[in-house]
C-alpha cells in the first residue's frame, strides 16, 4: 500500500557554492533511507536530469552569481512549492560574494590575467560559460525564499531535524540559526 | 545612596540611584541585548541593541544610558523591541563584510551569537559589501575593518583602562572608521602600548592577534574585571 501513497517530492539544486552544503546532505548517512521514505528525491546535483520537474520543496545551495543561476532559479521557483535557501551562501552571498568588493572586470582580470601561466583569453559570456552578474545575490533577493538554513554547511542534524518537519507538515523548527 | 524602586517585565527590582537600567536589569536577572556596552568601561550607547520601552515615554530609551528612577514601568522584550533589535542587526550585518565562514571569531563572535540569539534568520536589505582595509601593520595584532560595528570599545578601554588614547573614530556615520591616532597605520603609532586590552574585549574579529586563522581566536576578558576590581576596591585578586 506504501507505494501507492503519494510521497511529497524534494529536489535539490547547487548554485554557486562549493558543494559543501550538498555533502553535510549525503553526511545524513543510513538516515539518508529514512528520508528516502517520506519523500522522492526528483533531481539534484547527484541525479541526472534534464528538465527541473514539478516538486513540492527544494533545497538551493549557493548563490546566485552569473546569468545561468538567475534563469535556472526563477524557472525552480515556478515549478516547486517551498523553496528553502539551504546554507550560508544561499543565505547572505557568503564566500561566493566575496568578489562583490570588487568590481565583475577587475575579478575576471585577476583569474584570467594576472594569475594565469598562458593567457587564452577573458570568458565574457557564452554557450559553455556564462556570464557573470555584476553582484552576487542571496536566493532571496532574486525569487521569494520560504525558509532560511543557516551555516557554511548546515549540519547534518540540522538538515535532517529541518527536513522531517517539513516533509511531516509541521512548522520547522530550527533549533539553532548560526552563520558561519 | 538613595534607592529605587522599579518595575522590569513585571518584576519589583530595586537599584541606587545613578544606576543604569541596564545594570539593574542584569542583576536582577533579565538580560538585554548588547554589543558595545562591557563591564569595567562606561557606556555610549552606541549599539542600541538595549532599547528599552518606559511607561509614558514615547521614545524608546538605550537601558545602558538611562538612569533608573523611582516607579519606572520598564518593557525589555515586547515585539517592538524584538522587531527594531532584529532590524538593527540586519542593518549590522549590511553594512560591513562579515563572512562569519572565514573569520577568525567565527564560532566565538558576540555579533554572531547575538544573531542567533535574536533569531535573525536573513538580512532584509541589500549587502552594501563595501571595500574596506585590513591593517596589519603592528606587530602583534591585526584591525580588520570589514568586521568592525563601530561598538567602540577599543576606544573605551584604551583611553579609561590602558590610558593611552590611541583609538578614536573618523568619519561619520556608514563611512566612520576606528582609527590610531591621527590616522596612521596601527604599527606606526607613537601611543600604543601594545598592550592588547582593545583585541581581548572586541565583539567581533575586527581586532584579532596575528596568526590566528578561521575560528581560532579567543579573547579573555577577565583582566578587565581584576584591574576595575583592584582599581575600585584596591585589591588585587583574580
Amino acid at each position: 500500500m506504501d507505494s501507492l501513497i503519494k510521497k511529497p517530492r524534494l529536489a535539490t539544486v547547487w548554485l554557486g557554492g562549493c558543494s559543501g552544503c550538498h555533502m553535510s546532505f549525503l553526511d545524513l548517512d543510513e538516515r539518508l533511507i529514512d528520508l528516502h521514505q517520506m519523500a522522492e528525491l526528483c533531481a539534484s546535483p547527484l541525479t541526472d536530469y534534464k528538465d527541473f520537474p514539478e516538486v513540492d520543496v527544494t533545497l538551493v545551495e549557493g548563490a546566485v552569481a552569473n546569468e545561468e543561476h538567475l534563469e535556472h532559479i526563477r524557472h525552480i521557483r515556478k515549478h516547486t512549492k517551498l523553496l528553502i535557501s539551504f546554507g550560508d551562501c544561499a543565505v547572505t552571498g557568503n564566500v561566493t560574494a566575496l568578489r562583490n568588493m570588487f568590481g565583475v572586470e577587475e575579478v575576471l582580470d585577476r583569474a584570467y590575467r594576472e594569475t594565469s601561466t598562458q593567457v587564452i583569453g577573458i570568458p565574457r559570456g557564452n554557450h559553455a560559460v556564462p556570464k557573470l552578474l555584476d553582484r552576487v545575490r542571496p536566493v532571496h533577493e532574486v525569487v521569494k525564499v520560504d525558509y532560511f538554513l543557516q551555516g557554511c554547511p548546515p549540519s547534518a542534524d540540522k538538515i535532517y531535524s529541518f527536513l522531517m518537519d517539513l516533509l511531516a507538515g509541521r512548522q520547522p523548527k530550527v533549533e539553532e540559526r548560526r552563520f558561519g | 545612596m538613595s534607592v529605587k524602586t522599579l518595575t522590569i517585565d513585571g518584576k519589583m527590582v530595586t537599584g541606587i540611584a545613578g544606576e543604569t537600567i541596564f545594570n539593574v536589569a542584569w542583576n536582577s536577572g533579565v538580560r538585554i541585548p548588547r554589543l558595545c556596552h562591557v563591564g569595567g568601561v562606561s557606556d555610549v550607547g552606541a549599539c542600541r541593541l538595549c532599547l528599552v520601552e518606559i511607561e509614558g515615554q514615547k521614545k524608546l530609551m538605550a537601558s545602558c544610558m538611562t538612569n533608573v528612577e523611582e516607579g519606572m514601568v520598564v518593557r525589555t522584550n515586547t515585539e517592538r523591541l524584538q522587531s527594531h533589535r532584529r532590524l538593527i542587526l540586519e542593518l549590522l550585518f549590511a553594512e560591513r563584510n562579515h563572512i562569519c565562514a572565514v573569520c577568525v571569531m567565527n564560532g566565538q563572535c558576540e555579533l554572531q551569537d547575538m544573531a542567533e540569539e535574536l533569531g535573525m534568520d536573513h538580512v532584509r536589505m541589500r549587502y552594501l559589501f563595501p571595500k574596506l582595509e585590513v591593517d596589519t601593520s603592528h606587530e602583534r595584532f591585526g584591525l580588520d575593518h570589514n568586521r568592525c560595528i563601530l561598538c567602540t570599545r577599543c576606544v573605551r578601554v584604551c583611553d579609561e583602562v590602558e590610558g593611552a588614547h590611541t583609538w578614536d573614530l573618523k568619519g561619520r556615520g556608514v563611512n566612520s572608521l576606528i582609527i590610531a591616532d591621527l590616522g596612521e597605520p596601527w604599527g606606526q603609532s607613537d601611543t600604543c602600548t601594545s598592550c592588547g586590552k582593545c583585541v581581548q574585549v572586541c565583539p567581533t574579529g575586527a581586532l584579532f592577534s596575528k596568526g590566528r586563522t578561521v575560528g581560532e581566536m579567543r579573547k579573555d576578558r577577565r583582566f578587565l574585571k581584576y584591574i576595575v576590581t583592584a582599581r575600585e576596591k584596591h585589591q588585587w585578586i583574580r
